[in-house]
């Protein structure tokens, strides 16, 4: 009964912060809104015994990326500069791709695991546990992510060089 | 009733913790003043310890002063968020053993987290940024946001430095939480050494100690609010109480890091005879404390402040390695 209550309760904030994040006209009241729709979900690992799952959302997610989001948006500050135009061409294109994003979501999550509660382990995922199937069974992967994010590294340290020279 | 237990074991936590900071402050200012060949605060109070009190006092009843052209959610919003991960932190900090009870129950800390123990420390800290951050983009005030784009850079850059610098003793112990953390420097290294991190992760200590005053924003790392540069920084344009609020967040976070770094490195509450009488594990865990407060206390009145493009290469280019290579040894050294 608790967990209902509590994923309710979290639902709510979370869809509502989102829905804000999306129609705020301040980039940084945008960005705190994420930040509260971040802490809800790590709210959700909480609840589906995953406490490890909601320390790293709150350290990378709100720690490390939104704090880059804000130093971003400050040092541009997009508020003086206004919003740009946006063609109504985009829009369309925009919309259309969101709507079809949504059906194909809707889907996959309807026909694959079913709308019913997650199975939870009694007593919590252990850090073990965790660190075994990183390494084991999804170690193809988890590697891959790796080499993902070194690429994107370099990628920008390039790009930042050639402006400068 | 396990809760109720929990609840009255975080509000004592929560009383001491804030209850300290006065006399954090009071400390600072009789060192410092040492240190400089002066007197320091000797007018309220035997030896000016109710300076403190005094001040805060003054703070709460001076006007608030609230600049135009901010945006005032957020201006008000950036202290609160700056205080109370200062204030929660210490819930998974142990002050004293698994065998220190009462009525049956531990008290010798307020939570044990298993699985998350010390990461619940680094997810609580950085969202301390947010407070600096905010503050300083609501003020509206250019030298409040270079003070708070400054303190992102340095605190995302240092956060990676702790969690790095600490591989090692969580290697080392297996496990993240904090109270078997420190169970893991019972064992005394041959037979005489105290068994505590400090001496088998050095290179992890230094590191740690150095990236924690960066995210303290200690002297010689406080360039988030540089006087001589950025007039105060983040909070040049708080006062009152919202001022009392961050000042209150930076001394409770010094006592905070103090702590952990007792847990991590100094053996937290073990000290000779804890086995028998459970209760000297609190005063050996605040002996420690008090002593790294005080030699925070100290490294401010030496050191003077580093350069912001130093701070950075510092944090890259020595540090970084410096934790790799720690890791990798502690690694090869448990595999072996």
């Amino acid at each position: 009964m608790t967990e209902w209550i509590l994923f309710v309760v979290l639902s709510v904030i979370a869809i509502g912060s989102a829905v804000m994040m999306l129609v705020g006209r301040n980039p940084v009241h945008c960005a705190l809104w994420l930040v509260l729709t971040f802490f809800c979900v790590a709210g959700f690992f909480l609840t589906l015994g995953a406490p490890f799952l909601a320390a790293v959302q709150i350290i990378v997610y709100t720690g490390a990326i939104m704090i880059l989001f804000l130093f971003v948006v400050m040092l541009v500050n997009p508020e003086r500069e206004g919003e740009p135009a946006v063609p109504a061409s985009h829009r369309r294109a925009g919309l259309t791709l969101a709507a079809v994003l949504l059906v194909v979501m809707v889907g996959a999550i309807t026909t694959r695991s079913g709308l019913g509660a997650i199975p939870t382990e009694p007593g919590g995922v252990t850090l073990r546990q965790v660190g075994t199937a990183l390494l084991t069974e999804w170690m193809l992967p988890f590697e891959l992510t790796s080499v993902l994010l070194l690429v994107a590294m370099i990628g920008a340290i390039v790009l930042a060089r050639r402006r400068i020279e | 009733m396990e809760y109720v237990v929990m609840a009255a074991k975080a509000v004592v936590v929560f009383a001491l913790v804030s209850g300290s900071m006065p006399f954090i402050v009071w400390a600072e200012r009789k060192v410092m003043a040492d240190a400089q060949a002066r007197i320091g605060p000797n007018r309220v109070g035997p030896f000016g310890i109710l300076q403190s009190f005094a001040d805060a006092l003054k703070l709460i009843f001076k006007e608030d002063v609230v600049p135009t052209g901010i945006d005032k959610r957020i201006f008000y919003l950036a202290p609160i968020l700056s205080i109370i991960p200062a204030l929660i932190t210490f819930a998974v900090v142990p002050y004293g053993g698994p065998d220190l009870k009462l009525f049956g129950y531990p008290v010798g800390y307020v939570a044990d987290l298993k699985d998350v123990g010390i990461l619940y420390v680094f997810a609580v800290t950085t969202l301390g940024v947010y407070g600096i951050v905010l503050a300083g983009w609501a003020s509206n005030n250019k030298y409040s946001l270079m003070g708070a784009l400054r303190s992102s850079a340095q605190m995302i850059s240092y956060e990676i430095l702790l969690g790095l610098s600490i591989m090692g003793v969580v290697i080392g112990s297996g496990s993240l939480s904090l109270v078997e953390i420190v169970q893991a420097q019972a064992t005394p290294y041959f037979g005489v050494i105290p068994g505590i991190w400090l001496f088998a992760q050095p290179l992890g200590f230094l590191i740690f100690l150095i990236a924690s005053l960066a995210e303290a924003n200690r002297v010689p790392f406080d360039l988030p609010e540089a006087e001589s540069e950025l007039v105060a920084g983040f909070h040049t344009e708080y006062s009152s109480f919202k001022f009392a609020m961050f000042f209150m967040a930076e001394y409770i976070n010094l006592l905070t890091l103090s702590g952990v770094i007792t847990t991590l490195f100094l053996g937290g509450w073990l000290g000779p005879g804890v086995d028998r009488f459970p209760i000297l594990g609190v005063l050996y865990f605040s002996v420690k404390t008090v002593a790294l407060v005080y030699f925070f206390i100290w490294l401010r009145a030496t050191l003077p402040r580093l350069r912001y493009d130093q701070l950075m290469r510092f944090a890259w280019k020595v540090m970084l390695p410096a934790a790799l290579i720690n890791i990798f040894i502690t690694a090869y050294w448990v595999a072996r």
